[in-house]
């Protein structure tokens, strides 16, 4: 008989809308991270390094890179016989065929995956944080409280803590109230959205909760429990967590990578995280090369300059090129004597040669402000940018552009240029 | 394809000096990122080989940890796939391979028991790629009962340490001399054959009752005027790295653009095994000309004209030039390595110097001063 202690099932399906364009045809969580990743190797990573053998990946947002990059789990050692990884799309039903239509939703349109392991436990992740964790000890801590639901939190600073959802504890570490986005925080701890639920409790809930719209963990399903009077406890994580969800955060975590000893440490053999490496071929450094203060993914070829900044697997860095404070996608060409100063360019993109990106003052975008900031020049995958332009600050750019898409061939800063349909 | 594999995995000469000490030279990191076996194991699966066997003996470890999962090459199969053959006593034999066509005789039962209609054997200790598709078909068109891949040297380079062919005007080899003390021609043997499976089956046994146990001198020289052995000749890249020498001069061929781009960026990959590295971090302090760099490394220090494996830490105030630094090698600050190669996890102490001379490499070890760290 088959019967798994615990397994976990992964929110993967979100856009993640304040990616901008880097998310215009794949999830958030497929988007690369630190030159050779994905973000959704970092949950994955950390379930196999718990002993989590078991997990449901439920997709629904542009799936195609995440299923390939996922496949039957090898590089996470999760293809198993018995459990492994299993990527959950919605699907069509005799009745009420429907989206994923939120997370709880998501996971009770997928009770069944869940009951044929006989679990005890279930712990509910996202697809979207840079983090290395250890769920088996927050199992441990679920169970010596008796916890019918524990979630997984992090003290944050009092002053930012009105941008989270915050748990009031009393002294056992039991959960006695819930803000959402307080204006005066009572605490400063935020919920991780990381949870670990008594299996039967969770599928009474889901069951109970089936009708609500768009039922979600943080806003259904937990008050729904702790009303009810369920021990719902704070586990209290105290290692780097890094919300990539906006340009600004995405390109500062990255960053964080580049310093001398990183706070989140990818070189460390302890707590290892896997990647599928379809890319394996030593960097070529050229004799004309400076690189300094970056990192560099395999089969890269550099033959211009590169500061402070993040290369991914496969890319060509031409003669004379300089990047500068960039993170550049894996199979991204850059053309000789192009200078690209603070941008994200995404994957498999062309950019010609004697170009400039990221010059000029810093004017806010025109389209999607809140998105588009920080000064960055944010280029979405197979883009092809032509010989010879001048882009500004604050820029979002998709799609295959040429010259005539750039007015005496320059982008000014806050402007776009976006040429695939699912930008918009 | 119609045909199994043998890759001749065995071999350990003295040529390979300290490096072989270790392991098989099968076993042989190369190019960064690759270990030798890599290319003949990527060909097989790239020609649609579904069946391999790799024989070895010598020092093996390494060679199986290497091989201890096949799915790298796509061999993790329920039909077919990989199969590692060591010598084992059984009630008709107690020795070890006595020689590469004993290797294959002491295996005759996997020849035996597959279906294929012919065998491609190829060796562990060659830089190629190769679609053994292509040396079949003319295998057959030829009515050939064995070909052999050749490959056309470089005047300057020695051919004496490999088989030395002379091939007529229709291909067929008139004269083959293994190791000759003077090479008549610059043509050579790769190594690698393609052949009937019932032919080999057949010809490895009467070799075996004459006690005969190698595959070159006694079936391929003996047999080169009985049988019509022809050569298929290759002129793609290939190298064999079982002299430091040619072991160094393989490596350095990399930092040439097109060997790259053949090997790495042209249709079909090169296959190894994935090591969970991270990428290369550069430190302030750094600085990188005209090197290969393999992921896991970690450099403060400057590198030129070399080649870094994987996991290598450059200290501060480091020099490295014209120098091979193998896996997990750890390197102190002010440390100077010139004309060197470093064995894989080598600890070198702070403000050591290592200089061998252009043209005769210098090889480290220094296994102890990791332990002292």
């Amino acid at each position: 008989m088959i019967r798994k202690e615990m397994i976990a099932m992964l929110l993967a399906g979100g856009q993640g809308s304040r990616l901008g364009v880097l998310t215009s045809s794949i999830a958030k969580p497929a988007v690369t991270f630190g030159g050779k990743y994905r973000i959704i190797d970092f949950p994955l990573s950390n379930c196999i390094n718990s002993g989590v053998d078991t997990v449901g990946v439920l997709t629904q947002y542009q799936p195609l890179r995440l299923n390939t990059h996922i496949g039957i789990g090898i590089p996470w050692d999760l293809d198993r016989n018995v459990g492994g990884v299993s990527v959950l799309p919605p699907y069509e039903k005799s009745t009420n065929s429907e989206w994923y239509t939120g997370t709880a939703n998501a996971i009770y349109q997928n009770l069944k995956y869940m009951e044929q392991f006989n679990p005890e436990y279930v712990l509910i992740l996202g697809g979207d944080h840079i983090y290395k964790m250890d769920y088996e000890v927050m199992l441990d801590f679920h169970k010596a409280n008796k916890a019918d639901i524990t979630m997984a939190t992090i003290p944050v600073p009092m002053e930012e803590a009105h941008r989270f959802g915050i748990v009031i504890t009393d002294d056992t570490r039991r959960i006695v109230d819930f803000e959402e986005k307080p204006k005066n925080p009572r605490s400063n701890l935020a919920s991780m959205g990381i949870y670990i639920f008594t299996w039967k409790v969770l599928r009474e809930a889901l069951l109970a909760l089936s009708d609500q719209p768009g039922c979600d963990f943080g806003k259904h399903i937990i008050p729904y429990c702790h009303k009810r009077g369920d021990r719902v406890f704070a586990y209290e994580f105290n290692g780097y967590w890094k919300d990539v969800g906006t340009l600004s955060s995405y390109w500062e975590s990255n960053m964080e990578l580049i310093d001398l000893i990183p706070e989140f440490n990818l070189y460390e053999e302890f707590w290892k995280v896997y990647t599928k490496a379809d890319v394996i071929p030593p960097q070529y450094i050229a004799a004309d090369a400076v690189v300094e203060r970056s990192i560099i993914g395999e089969g890269a070829e550099i033959y211009g300059e590169v500061h402070n900044s993040i290369i991914g697997p496969g890319v060509v860095i031409s003669e004379g090129a300089v990047i500068r404070d960039s993170i550049i996608m894996k199979g991204t060409e850059i053309g000789h004597d192009t200078k690209v100063n603070k941008a994200i360019i995404a994957e498999n993109c062309v950019i010609g040669w004697e170009c400039e990106l990221g010059i000029g003052e810093e004017v806010p975008n025109e389209w999607k402000p809140d998105i588009y900031d920080g000064g960055l020049v944010t280029i979405g995958e197979n883009s092809i940018i032509p010989n010879r332009v001048r882009v500004g600050k604050n820029v979002a750019i998709s799609g295959g552009t040429t010259i005539d898409d750039y007015p005496h061939g320059l982008l000014e800063s806050g402007q776009n240029i976006i040429k695939v349909g699912d930008g918009r | 394809m119609r045909a199994i594999g043998i890759i001749l995995a065995g071999g350990n000469n003295l040529k390979m000096q300290e490096l072989s000490n270790k392991r098989a030279i099968a076993a042989m990191p190369v190019a960064g990122s690759y270990r030798a076996i890599d290319f003949a194991l990527s060909s097989m699966s790239n020609s649609h080989v579904q069946k391999v066997a790799v024989l070895t003996q010598f020092n093996s470890r390494s060679l199986n940890e290497h091989l201890s999962s096949s799915k790298w090459w796509d061999f993790g199969r329920k039909q077919g796939g990989l199969f590692v053959f060591t010598p084992t006593v059984t009630k008709d034999n107690g020795f070890w391979y006595r020689g590469t066509a004993d290797a294959i005789a002491q295996n005759l039962t996997f020849l035996k028991n597959s279906h294929e209609p012919y065998v491609v054997i190829a060796n562990g200790d060659c830089v190629y790629k190769l679609d053994y598709n292509k040396v079949l078909e003319q295998h057959v068109e030829k009515k050939a009962d064995i070909t052999v891949v050749t490959t056309v040297l470089d005047p300057e380079e020695d051919a004496t340490r490999f088989g030395v062919v002379n091939v007529d005007s229709e291909g067929r080899i008139t004269e083959f001399e293994e190791k000759p003390l003077v090479s008549k021609s610059n043509t050579i043997s790769t190594g690698i054959y393609v052949i009937r499976r019932r032919l080999l089956i057949e010809l490895i046994e009467e070799a075996e009752r004459e006690d005969r146990y190698d595959f070159v001198k006694d079936i391929l020289i003996r047999y080169k005027d009985n049988k019509k052995i022809y050569a298929y000749e290759m002129d793609e890249y290939w190298s064999n790295i079982s002299t430091v020498d040619a072991y160094y001069s393989t490596n350095m061929d990399f930092l040439d653009k097109d060997i790259r781009t053949y090997f790495f960026k042209e249709y079909p990959d090169v296959y190894s095994r994935i090591d969970d590295c991270p990428p290369a971090k550069y430190n302030p302090g750094s600085c990188v000309k005209n090197s290969l760099i393999s992921s896991g490394c970690i450099l403060n220090g400057t590198v030129e004209n070399s080649i870094l494996f994987k996991k290598v830490y450059v200290g501060n105030n480091v020099t490295i030039k014209n120098s091979i630094i193998l896996n997990d090698v750890h390197i102190g600050d002010n440390v100077v390595i010139e004309n060197c190669v470093v064995e894989s996890r080598d600890s070198i102490k702070p403000n050591s110097q290592y200089i061998g001379e252009p043209g005769k490499v210098k090889i480290v070890l220094e296994k102890e001063a990791r332990y002292e760290m």
